[in-house]
């Protein structure tokens, strides 16, 4: 485990034969190795699950766990084979992999699963997970930790990356932190705790998400009344929701992913049209705006997927500063784009947000995800915005830059800023919200008190166990 | 502020050995065919670098700028223009009818001609805009059958409507443009023949290019369009709408390509209208990097090439070996850019890793909040 941009991701892209080491060896079962491409890496038995999945969502199961290493009779896909390997792999490892089902019908958890045993079915025997459960709900969780003991018990090795350090206590033999590219130790989690390891990893404390005194006003900023917006096949992703959000106050979004979260927020920025239902913002209707015209009004957008929606990974980071705000100064002087001005309020972000890079002119894409992110929320809460929509605002960022996002988050809020907050962190939702809404398959199905409610019951709540809807 | 030398190098070496690799490659195949290559090029350099090769060069170094921007505007925001070509035919046709039919003070005249071909261009790129965004058609197949329906429209339009014979040939075209509507060519020392005085227009074109690309709020939209869709989309353009005005744009500066031919030289639009320069201008556009001034040399290059090929024929060597040259020289180059691309990204990555010059952590507090965070560890 470490921080963002602490060489984590480096180090498993040399381990899996993506990039070259500058020096050093890799011995794998005592045997010095060197991999020039991912293929040498796997036929060495290494396996790589990556954070976001690489499934083809329009082929079964089967035909996405053989591709690229099919099975093949003459130059035909040799099925049974491959379905009775699969099977296999799935019983003996205990992953319930349907080899038939679609994988576009697949809920997260079990593509997770379609992806380790993709990894199996290539003989892996030491399994590299990214960030395994940054888009699982607590109870998925707990089965990708039941599963990987599973592994664990056959022999095979997996090294596990995760921000999250009770769960890489609660399930790691051995734990490394690295720091800024250099181990900073190696220590068994019997032997430590999460603030320990957070002082390890950053060299602080453990940081954790939370309000101070209520600075919610009765003004009423954002309004979202009778809102339904449909998916592009028709059906309805967000059904009938109505809130509000006052300044002062955060409004927490919790719900498992692919419940509308996405087309709510897209919605409120006007990507999305709105089928029926208003939204208002501090009182004029907004609903028929277009995305420009709402941000120029003020409200302020940090998209769920920064690097596709948040961001031009190629252009420079002055650029990235503008994008969204390219109508306003600092970043426009007319007509025109105001370069020393983006550049120069570029550099402000940079200093205010601890944004570390050597200078604003490199691409955004050779910064850590943690940097990026740090990028857009400062790029965010400039200008003047009245209304933050933030998804996933600390999703894969380190304790240090999550504990700088959510102090400003805070010290927005009590200047006066109103947020809705879409997480899938669980414990940020419940920390950082004043009012909470479950969202369950695009309808606002109950609303939780966020000083009361454990990340259990939210859980429930999210999967409609409760309430049985 | 400006990009470090160490930065701009590579850009410059990169083309430069893709043209001795293009050079290469033509050697051999002028080899394998059986011609000397060193007396090849030598023949073409000595030729090329006559006064008048010199100005006939510029001048197809004129029209293949224009034709390059033309394309490169849409390239900027991954929109494939490949109607250049129909789109500046039917432009000149209808402009030299125009131009032909009426008699207006000079700069009266020019400009009207200049607006009914930039108008006819952007008319007929915008087709097959509306039917992108409408339909969701792709550009790339309606602009290139748009090619076919205005060489077919231009025909006929000519041999019915628009035409008078022309003396002495079997040739048609419209009806010569007024001296009013004429652009006089600057003289060029050794030689009676002239630069097309719109080279300077192409040059406005290629600024006006460049500021509203770089250095505008629209041009920011476009690139960012071009970069991430999405996150452009997020950023609030209105993506169908840009693609409306950027292929009006680049219908507008297709409209242009026929201009200093039309205005400066053959006055009227006939069966031998120069062809193809619409294609010739994807190559550039691509040789160029869609850099106002990068297509400037492509441009110069190609017209370079196409001028000095012309002596090949006298040494009985196929002049076809400077569309093979041409080919490797763009694909070659977009190699090397390529590599060039990925070398730069991994010095700044490791620059990144290195560590930051400044910046030290800060308090999180964001200043345009305007007070301090509620204490938490930063």
């Amino acid at each position: 485990m470490g921080e963002n941009g602490a060489g984590k991701s480096t180090l498993m892209k040399i381990l899996y034969g993506m990039q070259k080491p500058d020096e050093g060896t890799i011995i794998v079962n005592g045997v010095p190795m060197a991999f020039a491409t991912p293929a040498a890496a796997i036929s060495a038995g290494i396996g790589m699950v990556h954070q976001h999945f690489m499934l083809a969502e329009n082929l079964t199961v089967l035909e996405n766990v053989v591709l690229g290493s099919e099975p093949r009779r003459g130059i035909v896909l040799a099925r049974r084979a491959a379905r009775a390997r699969i099977e296999e792999i799935s019983a003996s490892y205990g992953l319930g992999i349907r080899p038939d089902a679609l994988v576009a019908d697949l809920g997260v958890g079990d593509r997770q699963r379609v992806e380790i045993g993709k990894v199996l079915f290539r003989g892996a025997r030491i399994l590299i997970l990214d960030e395994p459960t940054a888009v699982l709900v607590p109870q998925e969780v707990d089965e990708l930790f039941a599963n990987l003991r599973e592994l664990k018990s056959e022999g095979l090795t997996v090294i596990f990356i995760s921000h999250k350090l009770d769960e890489v206590l609660k399930v790691a033999d051995a734990i490394t932190v690295i720091r800024r590219g250099t181990t900073v130790a190696s220590v068994k989690p019997a032997d430590v705790t999460a603030r320990d390891l957070a002082r390890l990893m950053v060299g602080s404390e453990l940081p954790v998400p939370g309000l101070r005194e209520s600075t919610r006003t009765d003004h009423t900023q954002l309004t979202v009344v009778g809102l339904t917006a449909l998916t592009s096949d028709g059906r309805p992703a967000v059904d009938d929701v109505s809130l509000s959000v006052c300044r002062g106050e955060i409004v927490g979004i919790a719900g498992v992913e692919g419940n509308g979260q996405a087309e709510l927020v897209e919605s409120v920025m006007g990507m999305r049209p709105a089928e029926r239902g208003r939204i208002l913002l501090d009182g004029t209707d907004i609903t028929d705006w277009s995305t420009r015209a709402r941000r120029e009004a003020g409200i302020a957008y940090v998209p769920a997927d920064r690097q596709r929606h948040g961001l031009l990974l190629e252009s420079p980071l002055w650029e990235n500063r503008a994008l969204g705000h390219q109508t306003r100064p600092p970043n426009a002087k007319g007509p025109f784009i105001d370069r020393a001005g983006a550049r120069r309020d570029c550099e402000r972000i940079a200093r205010t947000y601890d944004v570390r890079t050597p200078s604003v002119d490199v691409p955004a894409s050779v910064l850590s995800g943690g940097n990026q992110q740090k990028l857009i929320v400062g790029r965010e809460m400039s200008d003047g915005p009245t209304v933050l929509i933030a998804a996933h605002p600390t999703r894969g960022v380190d304790v240090g830059a999550q504990a700088a996002i959510w102090d400003q988050l805070r010290a927005a809020r009590s200047a006066g800023l109103a947020v809705l907050l879409i997480s899938a962190d669980l414990d940020e939702l419940i920390g950082m919200s004043d009012t909470l809404w479950v969202l369950l398959r695009g309808r606002l199905v109950a609303q939780v008190d966020p000083g009361r409610v454990t990340p259990h019951e939210l859980g429930c709540a999210m999967t409609g166990a409760r309430d049985g809807q | 502020m400006s990009p470090l030398p160490k930065q701009v190098l590579p850009a410059l070496v990169a083309p430069a050995l893709a043209l001795a690799f293009a050079t290469l490659i033509s050697a051999l195949v002028l080899l394998t065919s059986g011609a000397d290559p060193l007396l090849t090029f030598n023949s073409m350099l000595d030729f090329g670098v006559r006064p008048d090769q010199v100005v006939n060069t510029v001048n197809q170094a004129t029209t293949y700028y224009l034709a390059a921007l033309a394309v490169a505007v849409g390239f900027r925001m991954n929109l494939f223009n490949i109607g250049v070509d129909g789109q500046y035919r039917l432009a000149a046709l209808l402009a030299a009818y125009l131009g032909g039919a009426v008699s207006l003070p000079a700069p009266l005249h020019i400009a009207l001609i200049f607006l009914v071909a930039m108008a006819v261009g952007a008319a007929w790129a915008s087709i097959a805009a509306v039917l992108k965004v409408r339909r969701g058609v792709s550009e790339v197949i309606s602009t290139i059958m748009l090619n076919a329906i205005a060489t077919a429209l231009g025909a006929y339009l000519l041999s019915t409507w628009l035409s008078v014979p022309v003396a002495g040939s079997n040739n048609i075209g419209t009806k010569p443009i007024g001296f009013s509507g004429q652009i006089p060519g600057l003289p060029f020392p050794g030689t009676s023949n002239r630069i097309f005085g719109l080279v300077f227009a192409a040059v406005l074109v290629g600024v006006g290019y460049h500021v509203l690309v770089s250095r505008t709020r629209f041009g920011f939209d476009l690139r960012a369009t071009g970069l991430s869709t999405p996150a452009a989309v997020a950023s609030g353009v209105h993506v169908r709408r840009m693609v409306l005005v950027t292929m009006g744009i680049s219908g507008g500066i297709a409209g242009l390509i026929g201009m200093p031919q039309l205005l400066g030289s053959s006055h009227s639009y006939s069966l031998d209208f120069p062809a193809g320069l619409g294609f010739a201008g994807i190559g550039i556009a691509l040789l160029g990097r869609n850099n106002p001034i990068g297509i400037a040399f492509g441009s110069l290059l190609f017209g370079f090439l196409d001028q000095s090929s012309q002596i090949l024929d006298l040494e009985g060597i196929p002049k076809e070996i400077v569309a093979i040259m041409q080919a490797t020289l763009v694909l070659s180059v977009v190699s090397a850019y390529e590599m060039v691309r990925r070398i730069r990204l991994r010095q700044q990555q490791r620059q990144v890793g290195a560590g930051p010059a400044a910046a030290p952590p800060a308090p999180g507090a964001p200043p345009d909040a305007g007070r301090s965070g509620s204490g938490g560890p930063a």
